[in-house]
């Protein structure tokens, strides 16, 4: 049952519908709020397109194409160092205190999808409102179709979410060839709903509780990511969060596998802002653009940049116990706490090669060519003679 | 499948009876056997699956599709034989999924249920040529004769079913051009039946092939162009060998790189349970790619076998089972193959799936209890054969292993690490620093190095004293590993000077021989002989005495030295570009070197 069976009688009639799950699919879903069974909980008018069975067939692979556009976001944590390209599906892994739902919506807002669709599953109240202002402050109310399942519904309703929104995306990106961006928050409530119904089907439980086609049932989700060889594309951004910043639980765990990198946000104590963590933030996909749509010296600044920074965590590792710090230590702290000012920094909106160029800018004010170890030929290139200071 | 249903009204049938997800009971009118496969009814199309448990009348058989509006009371047909492949010329270049069906000749975007198509085309010709003449005697597995197929020789073989006796060729074709359902051959012993041989032959998957004559331990290298894999911890041709770690670690990167660069006649690659983007890139790259040994393009010596994780999980199950048994057909032709699973742990998932939903006992971490007698019996169809008439063929196997939360005692990693010879363990902390391949080096092993076939051929082929010198390496990374470890307790300046020296030379290592850049066109690929003049040159560096004042002193002239030595690996081997950054390296050597 979907939802809750309080005071049902066992007497009660049942009727079986003799179909699966539909939704009516056509251009008047955007705009819509709707529930997990694709009904408007707006006030609006009824949906009137064909009906169609969600949770339909898996993209043959050799039809698929390689994702190769980038999703510019202006947040140099993801553009710089985790680049993000269509058709991609990719997690926030975050604790439920950090600003996710912000994030989210600033990168749906400035990625110039066609299509937004948002999958609310065990949203509180407050953030579902949330969404909704900022959609509509923005203006981007007709770009919009979301399915909401709140805290207030059914835990077990929420499975039907990610399945209505994704065949609204396969609509909107294989039928119209638009460039369609899903954002699913949160699926650990997800997992979790997943885990009650195992348990009512006596099926034995493994790790955490989990039951054992986890990763399938995830997979089923995040493989609808997908560029179609006609120009439309669905990328995938979820929100999986963690508990207590635990990644070996079953959940993020299984979906560190299934998707294609992970963003972690953090807060750095010392410029007192929330950046893209850069260590263990990766985004798979960004080979096949950097340097390639972006400048040439786009992979070698990026990891250069990680590198010295990782210079910088030793330095501090260092200095909390206790140890002096040489000269080389020092110029990597203050390395570090420009690159997580002007760069990590998730308020940051810069094109991408302006960040590049900021970087080469930190890199010569604090370093020598060869402590950053790039191929000559770029740094003869790109090199910013250090300003005095 | 089709010539059987001809014979169908033999076989047994049946009705559905209830339904688990993929995991269908069947009431049944008769005998079906274990593993045998069935057909289900639903409306208009037929979904395969296959029988896994049976107890009396009912048979428990898993679906190879979603089973989505299929009802109890639904018709069955069982088919008289297990799941079948069908073996023959056409199938190098191929994108099949876990059941052999060709993924380019299904229809639209979408996967439709119950489509199957034909793993070989029957009405393309070959060119024909005899091997062996009338009157030979020969047995499974000998070749009758070759086509050819891309580029290889592609023998024609005496049927695998028909082992266990020996033939006289009362027939064979001559020279000329046939189709693969051609009849080339008619072999008969005396008595029985005759038997008519074609190019096309079909095989049970889950029984491995076993038409040679012995299996004698490995020896021969197989060069990866890898250095962390090629130098430290070498594996052979019809060796095993697994790669577990942690997601984000480069797994797929890495077995990318082995299936572009090693030495192999062909490489098949399931993709089993992973990522579809990640088969898109080996679609769309590969007719591209160049195989640098011999100049022609990378897929036609591949093969793909996909079953990403979106597709239904029993075909992922056979997925393995699929490309190991075109593997073993390969070698049987005496050539070398490659083949590498990516990942295993999604198929040990599948077989949990399934045991989970039939309510059997679960062993650790809800995994069948013969997990471990599973995976090893597979790892075991791997291996260097020496077939009847003399020649070799060998079936190098590495898989990859995604422990859950990283944690390298779970049961498949530990059940794998019972199977396989080498093991190449990915460390997180290599990964978060950005040291690819971060295969780790002295957690890192090959069974391979303890062999002294392995050694006499290392001294053959390599140089003399090489095995040394791979010691003395792994030495030198063990001894800075520990003085790193010293300085982290005791602070830069409460060690002696030259623990850092120690340090920075197993750094030197570490930069320049182990960690390789995947993505540059020069550093990806590294051939034998420039893996030998780099380690000669690092060890040289290693074994030298410096001197410096402070502390301060080592790290700055370490990192210059590796810098060259990088740019060294960046340009093309011998080069004018290479040379100028080594003599300006060992200018900076002269300086500071003391004897």
């Amino acid at each position: 049952m979907f939802t809750g069976t309080e005071g049902i009688p066992t007497n009660a009639e049942v009727v079986f519908l003799g179909r699966p799950p539909v939704l009516r699919i056509g251009d008047d879903l955007a705009g819509r709020f709707l529930n997990a069974y694709g009904d408007p909980i707006d006030r609006g008018p009824e949906l009137t397109g064909e009906e169609k069975e969600i949770g339909g067939p898996s993209v043959n692979p050799v039809r698929r194409e390689q994702p190769s556009r980038l999703i510019a976001t202006g947040i140099a944590g993801i553009d710089l160092n985790n680049t993000l390209v269509t058709g991609q599906k990719i997690p926030f892994f975050a604790d439920p205190d950090q600003p996710f739902n912000q994030v989210m919506a600033t990168v749906a807002l400035r990625a110039k999808a066609d299509k937004i669709i948002l999958g609310g599953m065990g949203l509180s109240n407050d953030d579902y409102l949330y969404y909704r202002q900022v959609f509509e402050n923005a203006g981007a109310l007709e770009r919009i179709v979301a399915f909401i399942n709140t805290t207030e519904d059914p835990p077990v309703e929420r499975l039907l979410v990610p399945e209505m929104v994704l065949a609204a995306a396969e609509y909107f990106a294989g039928e119209k060839n638009e460039n369609v961006l899903v954002l699913l928050t949160d699926m650990t409530l997800y997992a979790d709903a997943l885990a009650i119904v195992s348990n009512r089907m006596d099926q034995i439980p493994s790790k955490d509780s989990m039951p054992g086609s986890l990763y399938s049932d995830l997979a089923r989700i995040y493989e609808k990511a997908v560029q179609f060889p006609d120009g439309g594309s669905i990328t995938i951004i979820a929100v999986t969060t963690l508990s207590g910043g635990d990644i070996t639980h079953a959940i993020p765990d299984n979906t560190g596998y299934i998707t294609e990198g992970q963003l972690y946000l953090r807060r750095d104590t010392d410029i007192g802002k929330v950046i893209v963590d850069p260590f263990r933030s990766l985004s798979r996909l960004k080979q096949l653009v950097i340097g390639k749509q972006t400048r040439e010296d786009h992979p070698q600044v990026m990891n250069a940049a990680v590198r010295l920074y990782a210079d910088a965590a030793n330095a501090r590792t260092k200095q909390e116990n206790g140890f002096d710090l040489t000269e080389y230590d020092k110029r990597t702290l203050k390395f570090a706490e420009e690159y997580s000012e002007k760069l990590l920094a998730i308020d940051v909106n810069l094109e991408v090669d302006d960040m590049l160029d900021t970087a080469w800018e930190l890199f010569s004010r604090h370093f020598t060519k060869p402590e950053v170890r790039i191929k000559n030929e770029l740094v003869e290139k790109y090199w910013k003679e250090a300003e005095s200071e | 499948m089709k010539e059987k249903s001809k014979e169908a009204n033999v076989h047994t049938t049946g009705k559905v009876f209830g339904i688990v997800a993929n995991l269908v009971i069947v009431h049944t009118d008769g005998p079906v056997s274990q593993n045998e496969i069935c057909l289900i009814r639903l409306g208009d199309t037929l979904l395969m699956a296959e029988v896994i448990k049976v107890s009396g009348k009912q048979a428990y058989v898993q679906v190879f599709e979603s089973t989505r509006g299929l009802r109890p009371g639904a018709g069955v047909e069982f088919m008289g034989h297990m799941l079948e492949v069908t073996l023959g010329p056409g199938l190098l270049s191929k994108n099949f999924d876990g059941l052999q069906n060709d993924l380019d000749k299904m229809t639209g975007v979408f996967l439709k249920k119950g489509e199957y198509t034909p793993a070989i085309d029957e009405e393309r010709e070959w060119e024909f040529t005899p091997l062996v003449k009338e009157g030979d005697t020969v047995q499974a597995g000998d070749w009758l004769g070759e086509v050819k197929e891309n580029w290889l020789k592609h023998r024609i073989m005496v049927p695998f079913v028909l082992g266990g006796e020996t033939f006289r060729v009362k027939n064979i074709a001559g020279k000329g051009t046939y189709k693969s359902r051609d009849v080339i051959a008619t072999i008969g012993n005396d008595g029985k039946n005759d038997h008519d041989v074609t190019m096309v032959q079909r095989w049970p998957v889950k029984v491995p092939i076993k038409a040679y004559y012995h299996k004698p331990r490995p020896f021969r290298i197989l060069e990866t162009g890898v250095r962390a894999i090629d130098i430290l911890n070498p594996i052979t041709e019809g060796g095993t060998g697994f790669i577990p770690g942690p997601f984000g670690c480069g797994k797929t990167v890495l077995q990318h790189a082995l299936s572009k660069q090693a030495e192999a006649d062909l490489v098949i690659m399931a993709a089993c349970g992973e990522r579809a983007n990640e088969v898109v890139e080996i679609f769309k790259e590969f007719p591209e790619l160049e195989d640098s040994r011999t100049g022609r393009k990378l897929y036609e010596r591949t093969i793909i076998v996909a079953n990403t994780s979106n597709m239904p999980v029993a075909a992922r199950e056979a997925s393995v089972y699929t490309a190991m048994t075109l593997a073993e057909y390969y070698r049987a032709m005496g050539l070398k193959v490659l083949l590498l699973a990516d990942s295993t742990s999604r198929w040990a998932q599948a077989l949990r799936e399934m045991s989970n939903r039939m309510e059997e006992l679960p062993g650790p971490d809800a995994y069948p209890m013969d997990l471990s007698a599973i995976i090893s019996a597979f790892y075991a169809r791997a291996g260097y054969v020496q077939l009847n008439n003399g020649e070799t063929g060998s079936i190098t196997f590495i898989g990859t292993v995604s422990p859950a939360g990283g944690n390298l005692k779970e049961p498949v990693t530990e059940a794998t690490k019972k199977a396989a010879r080498c093991f190449y363990a990915l460390s997180q902390s290599r990964a978060d620093s950005k040291r690819y391949p971060a295969i780790d080096p002295i957690d890192s092993y090959s069974k391979y190095l303890e062999y002294d076939e392995v050694h006499e051929y290392m001294a053959e082929h390599i140089s003399e004293d090489w095995y040394d010198k791979v010691i003395k390496a792994r030495d030198y990374l063990i001894s800075g590993r520990e003085a790193m470890e010293q300085i982290n307790i005791l602070g830069d300046d409460g060690v002696p000077v030259n623990y850092h020296v120690s340090f920075w030379k197993s750094e030197v290592i570490d930069f320049v021989i182990l960690q390789q850049d995947a993505f540059d066109r020069i550093d990806q690929l590294t051939p034998i002989p420039r893996q030998r003049y780099m380690l000669n040159k690092v060890l040289d560096i290693c074994k030298a005495e410096f001197e410096f004042p402070s502390f301060e002193e080592v790290a700055v002239y370490f990192k210059k030295v590796i810098n060259l030595l990088k740019q060294m690996n960046y340009s093309e081997f011998e080069s004018e570009e290479f040379k100028k950054y080594e003599k300006e390296l060992d200018e900076v050597l002269t300086e500071s070197v003391l004897t």
